[in-house]
């Protein structure tokens, strides 16, 4: 009996650690008084403002379209990837599958700068005219999406038995068709998954958007880090709880999912 | 004679310095079972993906229904194969499964669907059309996998080890089964085992392979009762064989004495090996053997008694329904046509092939 309240209490205490600075956020998100340390009454004058702040919902945009754009483009490369270094031997495989690794293990900051760095000397070495903004902020965010596609794909093509696609060539189908027909099938799950992972790692990218980005260009944390300087408004609480209710919805979706393909 | 279905011409095949195949010849007849047999790594199967289109030889030619397919991509050919692990599409079902290749061709709904339950009847698994691939028992997998195959009404099947990843009694019953569902269809069987028994039980002939080279070529009864050489002795079913000495044209000599045979022509006085079945000795009364020897181990194996016979510096291995106790003194006969006389081994790889044996 005892164990089983201690149980209860543990569980109880971890999750109180966890969500606490969340529901905070969330409580004070409807709060009527400016102040954080004062209750003035529930409203939701906080969303309105937000809805109808221009520079906030464009940044919901980029951040949106680049988040999608990114991970779409990166599931694709990434996707071709595996395909590639599945084939290889095993020597190769396990060297790429090294060097893919390490922009994973890199830190942000490093990233960024390099990047920014690569943007810039490729205008002076060759008399490219790329200008920090949108279209740099999308390449830097494909380029660190493509690892976490490889990893989440990779494991699935290692699971599908060899004379699979074989056995479809076998039965008369084309190279193209028992790609489409057999392979996809099989590892869509791990490409949805890195999909999603990509998505997310790009919403959530700070330190690397920030250097690759240019004038009038901000995605949501860029935009946010602009106007916590300025001092911190409850329109920002208002927008950071909305993004953590679509993160929540998203991540109950996908479980949902699964979930019914499990008892299929 | 019927005509020849396949025809493999002066086939290698090497990856970088391993050398698969080397110069191998081998046809196969329209509506034959025929067996490859041999130890991993022997070449069985890299010459079976040959004739399927998956791996392309380094130098020769596939000849298939009377047309070179050397090149032909696998998507391409008349043949279909059943994969060792199966490779059925696990997110399909069953149905969609046979279907796969029936979609591709083309064909009218009602056609798949007869073809989809025909089959099913054929393997006897009716009514499993919408079971999912993991609700199936490996066995039950696997002739999902012959089903899938034959509906496309190939003129040959290639199987790859088929029964392996089955267990002995489930493989018994699909012997059977195979050789049902050959002589049904009338589609010629390319067979690919490293077991011995499996390939006696079921084929037509069976072509004995080690180290890329073919060894022998015969019926069961050939490669069984006369092995050309001491590694297909030794590989199917269990064997003695010893050194002798071929005196005259039925007459040879083994460990100083002179045993009759019914062999001919391999010259006078010359060496040769000689090779007697476990079950074609005879124990008798030491005055009556032309060897005699003590009895040096017994073991019960159900149907007979396994006695090993140590005589003139040799163990004879013995199979015998009469048992013979440890200890007894014993006399070694053998009848004329129980004694298989081969040539020494010529080349260097057969010589190999024995010191690795032993």
């Amino acid at each position: 009996m005892v164990r089983k309240i201690s149980r209860r209490a543990y569980l109880a205490i971890m999750l109180i650690f966890l969500y606490a600075p969340i529901v905070t956020l969330m409580v004070l998100s409807f709060n009527a008084s400016k102040s954080r340390a004062k209750w003035g009454g529930f409203t939701l004058k906080w969303y309105k403002q937000l809805f109808s702040n221009q520079d906030i919902l464009n940044a919901l945009y980029t951040t949106l379209i680049i988040a999608f754009l990114s991970a779409l483009i990166a599931v694709i490369l990434g996707t071709m990837a595996s395909i590639a270094m599945n084939s290889m031997k095993k020597k190769p495989r396990a060297i790429l599958m090294a060097v893919t690794n390490i922009p994973m293990l890199n830190a942000d900051i490093v990233t960024g700068i390099s990047l920014m760095l690569l943007f810039i000397a490729m205008n002076l070495f060759f008399h490219t005219r790329i200008r920090l903004g949108f279209g740099t902020v999308l390449l830097a965010h494909i380029s660190f999406n493509i690892p976490y596609v490889i990893l989440s794909v990779m494991p699935k093509l290692r699971q599908i038995n060899k004379n699979t696609y074989e056995a479809a060539l076998d039965l008369g189908a084309s190279p193209i068709y028992a790609f489409y027909k057999v392979i996809l099938p099989e590892i869509f799950p791990g490409i949805l998954s890195g999909f999603l992972l990509a998505f997310t790692m790009s919403l959530d990218d700070f330190t690397i958007t920030y250097f690759t980005t240019g004038p009038g260009i901000d995605t949501l944390s860029t935009k946010i880090y602009t106007e916590v300087r300025k001092g911190i408004k409850p329109e920002i609480y208002a927008l950071s709880t909305l993004m953590f209710v679509a993160v929540l919805v998203l991540l109950i979706i996908i479980n949902r999912k699964s979930d019914v393909k499990e008892k299929a | 004679m019927s005509k020849k279905l396949v025809d493999l011409s002066n086939i290698t095949k090497a990856y970088g310095d391993n050398v698969i195949l080397d110069d191998l010849n081998l046809y196969v007849k329209e509506n034959e079972f025929l067996t490859l047999l041999g130890p991993s790594g022997c070449g069985k199967t890299t010459t079976l993906r040959i004739i399927g289109g998956f791996e392309t030889p380094d130098k020769g030619k596939v000849v298939f229904d009377g047309a070179d397919i050397t090149k032909l991509p696998p998507n391409e050919r008349q043949l279909n194969t059943v994969f060792q692990k199966y490779a059925l599409f696990t997110h399909m079902t069953i149905a969609e499964n046979i279907a796969f290749g029936l979609k591709i061709k083309n064909k009218s709904r009602q056609y798949i669907k007869d073809k989809i339950s025909y089959a099913l009847k054929l393997v006897n698994l009716e009514g499993f059309e919408n079971r999912s691939v993991d609700s199936l028992s490996g066995g039950q997998q696997q002739r999902i996998a012959i089903a899938r195959a034959i509906v496309n009404e190939p003129k040959l099947l290639l199987l790859d080890e088929p029964l392996g990843a089955l267990d002995l009694k489930l493989r018994q019953d699909m012997q059977y089964e195979l050789i049902r569902l050959k002589n049904e269809l009338g589609i010629t069987f390319i067979y690919v085992t490293h077991d011995q028994e499996e390939a006696l039980t079921m084929s037509d002939s069976i072509v004995v392979m080690n180290q890329g080279y073919i060894q022998q070529i015969g019926s069961p009864e050939d490669i069984y009762n006369e092995p050309q050489n001491a590694f297909v002795a030794d590989f199917i079913g269990e064997s003695n064989i010893v050194h002798g000495t071929f005196l005259e044209d039925e007459m040879v000599e083994i460990f100083g004495k002179k045993f009759r045979c019914v062999d001919k022509g391999f010259g006078k006085n010359k060496p040769v090996d000689v090779v007697i079945r476990p079950e074609d000795i005879d124990l008798v009364d030491p005055k009556d053997g032309t060897l005699t020897g003590v009895v040096t181990s017994l073991i019960f194996k159900g149907v007979h008694y396994e006695m090993e016979v140590l005589a003139n510096g040799h163990e004879w291995l013995v199979h015998s329904t009469d048992l013979s106790p440890v200890g007894a003194m014993v006399g070694i006969k053998v009848d004329p046509f129980d004694i298989q006389i081969m040539q020494k081994p010529q080349s260097e790889d057969e010589e190999a092939v024995i010191s690795d044996e032993q």
